[in-house]
């Protein structure tokens, strides 16, 4: 069948649109790397940066510990109340279900699920923050006092993401953990004896190993991916919150994506 | 001193910036007019280095800063001091950090010494007190001075300001144009004022550099623009009536005759 003009220029169009938002991708990554390079510079005052790395490491990791207790928490208990709903063989023994319950918190919710939340919490306050520095002239103001705005306001973000966020994950496993110990023993499902005694069956230290990778691999993806959206902000208020839901979604995708990727590699 | 040779900006296929020449003097005001949209702030961005110009020099101490490397580029930095539009003063930080930041980025002085020094400059923008004040409790006016406080702290030898002025009322404006004048001749800055406030532009324009589309249209000083003949310029400068009739005035306070193409009925209606 011959093509109509209108049906090529159709497809023409079609064509065109795909290889800009391509080109569009390839631009973003290349500005994302390039501004992880600039964030290597020497410091102009190493005090105020230092300074600035533990302001940042008590933002993020005491400004979310919070939320991070209260979801470990019920993720725990919720996750002992559900494996003893479907494991109703009388062959298979009670402590079971603290084995998975450990294996399931170790292994996705505490790295996972937290850091999809960290996400969230994180995410948007450091892309607004940057966001309105950027809309504010302040990173502006910065770089005419001749400060590398990238590995003043960016590094210790991410330096501070990476040592916080795999701590932040600890504390979640061994909160989820607990708080399956408790709702298993409040629902009278199983004692806190079987459930120590199901701890301690068929552990793998490896699962701890694959916890802490992929908590620092999300901790990576949660500062770098809002620092960029924030740092590269133009306009106004409108294009700070967009910039901002646009790095928790992308943040969000990126991590389910890499835990894909993980499991898949590392198990 | 400030040299500009030849200096062109576009972004994407319009020119912003076509060709312009312009030499900056120490211990002068030096204002760069012209309507929105004709180029001084993305002039002025070039000049401190926030964008990168596509051709021309730009000269400190005669030398090029858009060819220098990053070193130098830091060290002409902190000669720099920039009030900008809305004051970009940093919103987590009280007045006196924020005037003490660049003090803390730059230099080993013991904490009393950085205090004392923040002390006197928030003493000579008459903020005296305003130490703990954060910038969301102070009003527009103070976030000018505490601007202006913060780009003269460490004595630079440049002060760019972008737009000064912008949201003030005309009584305040003409506080911080004082000021700025001063400061000029206190260290012998070379300052650099982008506005388009006409009381600016008569009160402190030593040296006035209008800008229409993108091209240097006219240079002179805040004598000479009453008698320019450039008339893009002066549709600029006197817009309205009331601003024709002081110019008249002025001219026939000083000439004994008025604007060639106005008359005296002009003026007395």
């Amino acid at each position: 069948m011959v093509e109509t003009l209108q049906q090529s220029i159709e497809r023409y169009i079609v064509f065109y649109a795909t290889s800009q938002q391509r080109m569009k991708l390839f631009t973003e990554i290349g500005r994302f790397l390039l501004m992880l390079k600039g964030m290597f510079a020497k410091p102009e005052n190493s005090k105020v940066y230092w300074k600035e790395f533990m302001h940042q490491c008590a933002d993020i990791g005491i400004g979310s510990l919070g939320i991070v207790v209260i979801i470990s928490i019920f993720m725990g208990a919720v996750s002992t109340l559900q494996t003893a709903y479907q494991l109703v063989s009388p062959l298979i023994p009670k402590s079971s279900i603290a084995q998975i319950v450990r294996d399931t918190v170790l292994l996705e919710f505490a790295p996972t699920l937290v850091c999809i939340v960290l996400a969230g919490v994180v995410g948007s306050k450091i892309a607004s923050e940057l966001g309105n520095m950027r809309v504010s002239e302040q990173i502006d103001a910065l770089e005419i006092m001749g400060i590398n705005t990238k590995t003043y306001l960016v590094l210790p973000k991410i330096v501070a993401a990476l040592l916080v966020i795999p701590m932040l994950v600890v504390i979640s496993a061994a909160l989820g953990i607990w708080g399956g110990r408790i709702a298993g023993s409040a629902a009278q499902i199983l004692s806190t004896t079987d459930f120590d005694k199901g701890l301690l069956q068929s552990f793998l230290p490896y699962n701890v190993f694959f916890a802490m990778v992929k908590a620092y691999v999300f901790a990576f993806i949660i500062s770098s991916v809002p620092a960029y959206y924030g740092y590269h902000v133009k306009g106004g208020a409108l294009e700070i919150g967009r910039a901002s839901t646009k790095s928790v979604v992308v943040s969000c995708v990126l991590i389910l994506f890499a835990d894909y990727l993980l499991a898949a590699i590392l198990l | 001193m400030i040299e500009v040779q030849n200096l062109k900006k576009g972004f994407g296929e319009k020119i912003v910036i076509n060709d312009v020449s312009a030499v900056m003097e120490a211990g002068k005001c030096n204002l760069i007019i012209g309507s929105s949209g004709s180029g001084k702030t993305v002039f002025m961005k070039c000049l401190v280095g926030l964008f990168k110009p596509d051709a021309g020099k730009i000269l400190y101490h005669g030398e090029d800063f858009t060819t220098m490397g990053d070193a130098d580029r830091k060290e002409i930095r902190k000669e720099i001091g920039m009030l900008f539009q809305g004051s970009a003063l940093f919103d987590s930080l009280t007045v006196e950090q924020n005037i003490q930041f660049p003090l803390n980025m730059f230099t080993d002085w013991t904490l009393a010494e950085k205090r004392k020094r923040v002390n006197e400059v928030l003493d000579r923008v008459e903020l005296k007190g305003a130490n703990k004040k954060f910038p969301a409790e102070i009003s527009g006016g103070m976030k000018k001075r505490v601007g202006i406080a913060r780009a003269i702290v460490l004595n630079p030898k440049f002060l760019f300001c972008d737009e000064p002025n912008s949201g003030l009322d005309p009584q305040t404006s003409l506080v911080i144009d004082k000021l700025i004048k001063e400061l000029t001749l206190e260290y012998d800055i070379t300052t650099v004022i982008n506005t388009h406030d006409m009381n600016s532009v008569m009160e402190i324009g030593d040296k006035i550099i209008y800008m229409y589309q993108g091209v240097k249209e006219w240079e002179g000083n805040n004598k000479e623009i009453i008698f320019s003949k450039n008339q893009r310029l002066n549709d600029f400068i006197f817009a309205s009536e009331f601003l024709r009739d002081a110019k008249d005035m002025r001219m026939l306070e000083q000439t004994g005759k008025i604007d060639e193409n106005r008359n005296m009925e002009d003026m007395m209606k």
